[in-house]
C-alpha cells in the first residue's frame, strides 16, 4: 500500500505554499541577513577610543603641568577646565575622569563604567612615570584580534538558532492552526490520509528546507565577515537538524489545540519572547543575574545556541556538547508526545 | 443500475449534544444505495451535525451508524476509500493551482479518477493552473467537489454546496451532482433551498431542532399539505384583517395562515378559490394590494409544519 504518495503530495503542497508566498522567504532568509550585517557593523570591533580627562584649574596652580604630564600618557587626552564647566562634563560623558590638582591629587570618576575605570588608571600611570615611578621588569605589548572572539562571531550562530526558533515554530505552529481554523484539516480528515503523513509532511517539508537556510546565514557569516567554522561541519549539521526538529514539536505543542490564529499568535509569542531575550542571541546569557541561571540554561534556545557556538568557534566535539544537545532533544521529544496525545484533529 | 437490497446508509437513534443545546435529538434515517437524500432545514436545524457524524468526522453521543453495511469502529480505513466529503465553508490552501489540490486528494486514494477526468466534469479545464485564491466563489465550490469525486466514490456527501452562489453557478453544481448520480453513485445533500431539495432530491427528510419532521419524495411531503397550491395576499394598510378561521372556511380552502399583513391559503384548486376569496374580501369591504399564486412546495410544507420559513431558521 503507498503510504509515501500522500507523504510526498503533501510535503509538495508545504513547500508550494511556502515558496508562493514572498514574506515567508523574508523571514527566513532576509531577516537573520539583515540582523547580521546590521549589528555586525554597529558592534565592530573598533580600535580603542582616545581617553580624555579633564584636570581642575584650581586656585594654587599645578594644573599645567599636571595636564602636561598626562598628555605624555598613551592614548590620553588632558585639558583644564573651571570645575564646574569639569563636573559638567564628567556628568555629560564627555570626559571619563576629572583630576584636581593638590595633595592628594584627587581623581572623580563613576566606578560603574569602565570607561572610567580604565581613564583612571591609565591617567595614574602617566602620572606616576611623570613622578618618577620606574617599571620594576622591562614589557613588551603583543596585541591582536582573535578570530572567533569578536561580536560578530558571537552573533551569527545566534541568529541561526533564533532562526531555527522562529521557523520551526512558525512554519509548523501557525500553519496547523490555520489548517484547523479553515476547515481544512476536517476536510483532510475526511479522506483516507493518515494523521502521521499529515505531521511527517510538515517536519520533511521543514528540514528540507532547512539546508538552505543554514548555509545562508552561515556562509555570509564566513564570506563577509570571516567567522570561523572550528567544529566538524558534520557535527554542526546534526545539531542544526536538532534544533530544528525540537522547535518543531514546540510548535506542534503550541499549536495543539488553538481554534485561532490570534490564540496561536499569542501563544507563540509568549514562548519566543523569553528566549528572544534570556537564552544568549543579542548578548551573553551570563549577563543575567546567577539566580536565573539554572531556568536559563534549561531553556531550549540556550541549549542550542550553546551547542551551536561551541562547535563552530571552540571546534568542541559532539561529546562535549552533549549536555545542551540532550536538553534540546529532550524538549522536542517531550514536545511531541504531549502535543500528540492533546491534538485537535478539527 | 439497480438498487441493492442493503441501504447504503443507515442511522438509528443518533443523538449530539453540545453544552445545554440538543443539536440532533434521535434521527432514524435509511438511505438507498443510488438515491439523491436530502437533508432539508433552516440554519441551526442540525443537518451539519447530522451530517458530519454520518461523515464519522464528529463523534456522536448516542445512536449507531452503518455505511455499506460496515460500522465506522474498526472500518475507518476501508470506509474513507470510498467516500467522497464537501464540507460546508472550507477554504483549501490558497497558493497552489487547482490540477496541484485536485492531484493532492487523488493522492490519498488506493483507486480513482485521474486530474483531467475529475477536471472536465466540474469544469474547471481552463483553470488547471490558476491559483486557488483566484477562483471564484461557484468555482472554488466545484474544485471541492471536484476534490470529493476524485477518489471515485461510492457516496458522496455533500453539505450546503450552493449557499452563496449565483443561480448559474448554482445550475452548475446540480448538473455535477445529477450526472454523479446517473453513474451510480449515491448523494447525501443538505441544504435550505426547497428548489434544490425538489429538483436533486429523490427523497427529502425535513429537519427542524434536531428531529426530523416529515419524510419522503419531494411529491409526497407536497402531496401530504392536502392541498398543491398556494394562494398568497396582501391588504391594504388599515384594513380590517379577516380573521383565518373564516378564510379557511371558504370553499377550496384547505388552511390559512397570517403573517402580518401578508395571508398565504393552501387551496386544492385556484380557479375556484380566487374568485371565492375576493368576493369575501368584497363583501368585508377590504382591499388588496397584492395577489399571487404558486404550486406548493417544501417552503409551504415547512411553514405549514413550523410557522416559520427555512429561510429564516
Amino acid at each position: 500500500m503507498s503510504y509515501w504518495r500522500p507523504l510526498i503530495q503533501l510535503t509538495l503542497a508545504r513547500f508550494r505554499e511556502q515558496l508562493r508566498q514572498p514574506e515567508v522567504l523574508f523571514w527566513v532568509f532576509g531577516f537573520p541577513l539583515l540582523l547580521a550585517v546590521a549589528l555586525g557593523l554597529a558592534f565592530r570591533n573598533r580600535p580603542p577610543d582616545v581617553v580624555r580627562v579633564a584636570v581642575e584649574d584650581v586656585a594654587g596652580g599645578g594644573a599645567d603641568s599636571l595636564a602636561r604630564a598626562l598628555g605624555e600618557g598613551r592614548g590620553l587626552r588632558a585639558v583644564v577646565l573651571p570645575p564646574a564647566e569639569a563636573a559638567r562634563r564628567l556628568r555629560q560623558g564627555s570626559v571619563a575622569l576629572v583630576v584636581v590638582p593638590g595633595t592628594p591629587i584627587v581623581y572623580r570618576f563613576d566606578s560603574t563604567r569602565t570607561e572610567s575605570r580604565i581613564a583612571r588608571l591609565v591617567a595614574d600611570d602617566a602620572l606616576q612615570r611623570a613622578l618618577g615611578r620606574r617599571d620594576a621588569r622591562a614589557v613588551v605589548d603583543r596585541t591582536e584580534m582573535a578570530r572567533g572572539a569578536r561580536y560578530i562571531d558571537f552573533l551569527i550562530p545566534g541568529l541561526l538558532g533564533l532562526n531555527l526558533m522562529g521557523t520551526g515554530m512558525w512554519g509548523m505552529g501557525y500553519a496547523v492552526v490555520d489548517a484547523r481554523k479553515r476547515r481544512l484539516m476536517k476536510r483532510l480528515m475526511a479522506s483516507p490520509m493518515r494523521r502521521s503523513q499529515y505531521l511527517l509532511s510538515f517536519i520533511v517539508a521543514r528540514l528540507v528546507m532547512l539546508g538552505p537556510e543554514t548555509v545562508v546565514l552561515i556562509g555570509f557569516g564566513m564570506l563577509a565577515f570571516g567567522v570561523p567554522m572550528r567544529g566538524s561541519v558534520l557535527d554542526f549539521a546534526g545539531l542544526v537538524v536538532l534544533g530544528a526538529v525540537c522547535f518543531a514539536g514546540l510548535g506542534l505543542l503550541t499549536a495543539s489545540r488553538a481554534r485561532t490564529t490570534e490564540t496561536a499568535n499569542g501563544l507563540m509569542n509568549l514562548v519566543m519572547l523569553p528566549m528572544w531575550i534570556l537564552s544568549g542571541v543579542f548578548f551573553s546569557s551570563a549577563n543575567f543575574p546567577a539566580a536565573m541561571q539554572p531556568l536559563i540554561q534549561a531553556l531550549p534556545l540556550t541549549a542550542l545556541n550553546d551547542a551551536l557556538r561551541a562547535v563552530m568557534l571552540d571546534g568542541a566535539r559532539l561529546g562535549a556538547v552533549a549536555v545542551p544537545a540532550a536538553i534540546c532533544a529532550g524538549w522536542g521529544l517531550v514536545s511531541f508526545a504531549v502535543a500528540l496525545r492533546i491534538f485537535r484533529w478539527s | 443500475m439497480s438498487a441493492s437490497a442493503a441501504p447504503a446508509i443507515r442511522c438509528s437513534g443518533l443523538f449530539k449534544r453540545y453544552k445545554d443545546v440538543v443539536a440532533v435529538a434521535g434521527l432514524d434515517l435509511e438511505i438507498r444505495a443510488g438515491e439523491c437524500f436530502g437533508l432539508l432545514g433552516p440554519n441551526g436545524a442540525g443537518k451539519t451535525t447530522t451530517v458530519e457524524m454520518l461523515e464519522g468526522l464528529v463523534p456522536r453521543d448516542a445512536g449507531t451508524i452503518e455505511l455499506l453495511g460496515l460500522r465506522w469502529e474498526g472500518h475507518e480505513r476501508e470506509l474513507r476509500q470510498c467516500l467522497g466529503v464537501a464540507l460546508q465553508e472550507t477554504k483549501l490552501a490558497d497558493r497552489l493551482t487547482v490540477a496541484e489540490v485536485i492531484r493532492l486528494f487523488r493522492s490519498f486514494y488506493r483507486s480513482g479518477r485521474t486530474v483531467d477526468d475529475v477536471l472536465a466534469v466540474v469544469e474547471l479545464g481552463e483553470k488547471r493552473d490558476a491559483w486557488v485564491e483566484r477562483l471564484s466563489g461557484g468555482q472554488r465550490q466545484r474544485l471541492a467537489i471536484a476534490c470529493a469525486l476524485v477518489g471515485d466514490p461510492e457516496i458522496l456527501f455533500l453539505d450546503e454546496p450552493t449557499t452563496g452562489l449565483d443561480p448559474q453557478s448554482r445550475r452548475q453544481l446540480w448538473e455535477i451532482v445529477a450526472s454523479f448520480k446517473r453513474g451510480g453513485g449515491t448523494v447525501v445533500l443538505t441544504t435550505h433551498y426547497m428548489e434544490e431539495a425538489e429538483r436533486l432530491c429523490d427523497r427529502v427528510a425535513v429537519m427542524d431542532h434536531g428531529r426530523v419532521i416529515a419524510q419522503g419524495s419531494p411529491r409526497e411531503l407536497i402531496a401530504s399539505l392536502g392541498a398543491e397550491e398556494v394562494v398568497e395576499f396582501a391588504l391594504s394598510d388599515g384594513a380590517e384583517p379577516p380573521p383565518e378561521a373564516a378564510l379557511a372556511a371558504l370553499p377550496g380552502v384547505r388552511a390559512a395562515r397570517r403573517d402580518g399583513p401578508r395571508f398565504t391559503l393552501t387551496v386544492a384548486e385556484v380557479h375556484r378559490a380566487v374568485p371565492t376569496l375576493l368576493a369575501e374580501l368584497q363583501r368585508r369591504g377590504v382591499e388588496l394590494t397584492e395577489l399571487v399564486t404558486h404550486h406548493a412546495t417544501l417552503e409551504d410544507l415547512f411553514l405549514s409544519l413550523t410557522g416559520r420559513h427555512l429561510r429564516d431558521g
